[in-house]
């Protein structure tokens, strides 16, 4: 018991400390989410892991989910604050279904709209602790966003969260150009999955590949990536070497 | 409509079934000077009366732009109309904030119409005074809305509201199924003759009347006088000469359409009703 209580300055701006209901730090993480846009849409893929610290607990996790007719959605970061995303996109859509008048939320809107979300979540000192990726396609215009945790947001051809940042971004920078055909697309999104599946510690081998395009929204089976460790300097790593590398 | 004893307030049924309230206040709309509204499928055009107080003030401001997309014009109680044009314009602009687009006509008119309603429903408050024609773009093309102080709200070809405009009315009836494709500066030529049936044979000036514009790519605003000046003149002098186009002198290019028969422009055929509920 806390016979002492502890006192914040009184030039503090965090609120009563009684309502400690704010989140400080991630429990279940999911890692990158790499997306590019290619000749009729978007592509979008994500792990399906969700790590708890250094463990990886979960192996099924879906984070990457359709937004309405338009949209797709993928996160990474905290999976309880995805899904309290996901309930407050769901009542958007709802909202917006239910003026039934011809009009409709497409990509841009809802980015927009998470932006807001994030942002202002950011300004109360209790963020979603998620890097999103919003990605769709409306009237023949392709979209694709992202959003962090504190609101920082922007659009581009191709977009990584995490990791992905880092590992896949340089790659698509080379290797993305206008119109990948559907194919092209999905070995290119594999190649950058790869490297992280090598390089980063919490991706798992098991993924998805989601499209969105004018028509509808599709997200693959989950499948692994094929994986090569016969590279010569793997093997006798020790040998005459001060270190291991 | 005669006082009885079911007027006092808004909300009491008479025993016909009536709301007296309501009904006075679109009484005060038809007391209004004049405002009306064509629409094609990629243009509205909002046209109203100025009449000034007398010849040391200026003229009453009738029609609001409410964002780049919508615009609106009242008649009836303008302060009213004013304060109903601050929430418009507010509801826009939260609309392109949070969602970086621009709030569909449909929408902002169901809003407007439920905050009419409230006011028949309460006993602390009155109806709004003022009818509104809304102009605006959506999705699916080009609107004009009218909403009434009772809350009911209607989708137009095109309409007049306020005083005389009935015979602003009779004329948009004749010429309504020529609208949908006309172009953008004959549906501004009809609204201007449409105004000038409700001037009941006072001479047209461009400084009686404001005409407003929003179109596919050409955002709401309103026309300045010469330019009205311009366009009341090249029409007519045609009428006066009756034949095929002698190029006005005063004119620009834009007037050079200015055929004395319009309606042969229109798709011929499918008549297209005026959206009513």
């Amino acid at each position: 018991m806390n016979f002492t209580a502890s006192k914040q300055p009184e030039n503090c701006l965090l609120g009563p400390e009684s309502d400690s209901q704010r989140t400080l730090y991630p429990y279940v993480t999911g890692t990158s989410v790499v997306a590019l846009k290619y000749k009729d849409g978007i592509l979008m893929a994500a792990d399906m892991g969700g790590s708890y610290g250094s463990t990886l607990r979960y192996k099924s996790v879906e984070r990457m989910k359709p937004i309405g007719k338009h949209s797709l959605l993928g996160a990474s970061g905290e999976i309880s604050d995805f899904q309290e995303i996901l309930k407050y996109l769901d009542e958007l859509i709802l909202y917006d279904n239910m003026w039934d008048d011809g009009n409709s939320l497409g990509p841009k809107e809802v980015h927009n709209y998470l932006t807001r979300v994030m942002y202002n979540r950011r300004n109360k000192f209790n963020p979603l602790w998620n890097s999103l990726v919003l990605g769709g396609v409306k009237k023949g215009e392709k979209y694709l966003g992202t959003v962090s945790m504190i609101g920082v947001n922007f659009e581009d051809n191709h977009v990584a969260t995490g990791f992905g940042n880092h590992l896949a971004r340089p790659i698509l920078r080379q290797e993305w150009h206008e119109n990948l055909s559907f194919e092209d697309g999905v070995k290119l999104l594999e190649k950058c999955m790869r490297v992280l599946l090598y390089r980063d510690r919490s991706a798992i081998n098991k993924l998805q590949i989601a499209k969105i395009t004018e028509e509808g929204m599709t997200i693959s089976p989950p499948y692994s990536l094929k994986t090569y460790w016969e590279f010569s300097a793997f093997e006798n790593p020790t040998q005459g070497a001060v270190g291991s590398w | 409509m005669f006082r009885n004893q079911y007027d006092t307030d808004v909300t009491t049924w008479s025993p016909a079934g009536r709301l007296f309230q309501v009904e006075y206040a679109m009484e005060a709309v038809k007391q209004g000077s004049a405002a009306i509204g064509l629409r094609s499928k990629t243009h509205v055009v909002l046209g109203c009366v100025n009449k000034a107080n007398s010849e040391l003030s200026s003229h009453q401001k009738k029609i609001f732009k409410v964002d780049d997309h919508i615009g609106v014009a009242i008649a009836g109680l303008t302060a009213d109309g004013r304060v109903l044009s601050r929430y418009m314009r507010n509801e826009c602009i939260n609309y392109s904030f949070t969602y970086d687009s621009p709030l569909p006509v449909g929408r902002l008119v169901v809003q407007l119409a439920d905050k009419a309603q409230v006011c028949t429903q309460r006993s602390w408050k009155r109806p709004y005074g003022v009818g509104l024609l809304v102009a605006g773009l959506d999705e699916s093309g080009a609107h004009l809305y009218y909403n009434c102080p009772s809350g009911n709200y209607f989708e137009y070809q095109a309409f007049a509201i306020g005083s005389r405009s009935q015979a602003a009315k009779t004329y948009l009836e004749r010429r309504f199924e020529s609208f949908r494709d006309t172009t953008r500066d004959d549906l501004v030529k009809d609204a201007l003759m449409a105004i000038r049936e409700t001037l009941q044979g006072e001479t047209l000036k461009s400084s009686v009347c404001t005409v407003a514009v929003v179109g596919v790519g050409e955002p709401f605003h309103v026309l300045d006088q010469g330019t009205v000046q311009q366009m009341i003149d090249a029409f007519e002098i045609v009428a006066e000469q009756e034949g095929p186009a002698a190029e006005p002198d005063v004119d620009s290019g834009q007037e050079a359409s200015a055929e004395p028969e319009p309606e042969q422009g229109a798709a011929a055929g499918e008549g297209v009703a005026p959206m009513d509920i």
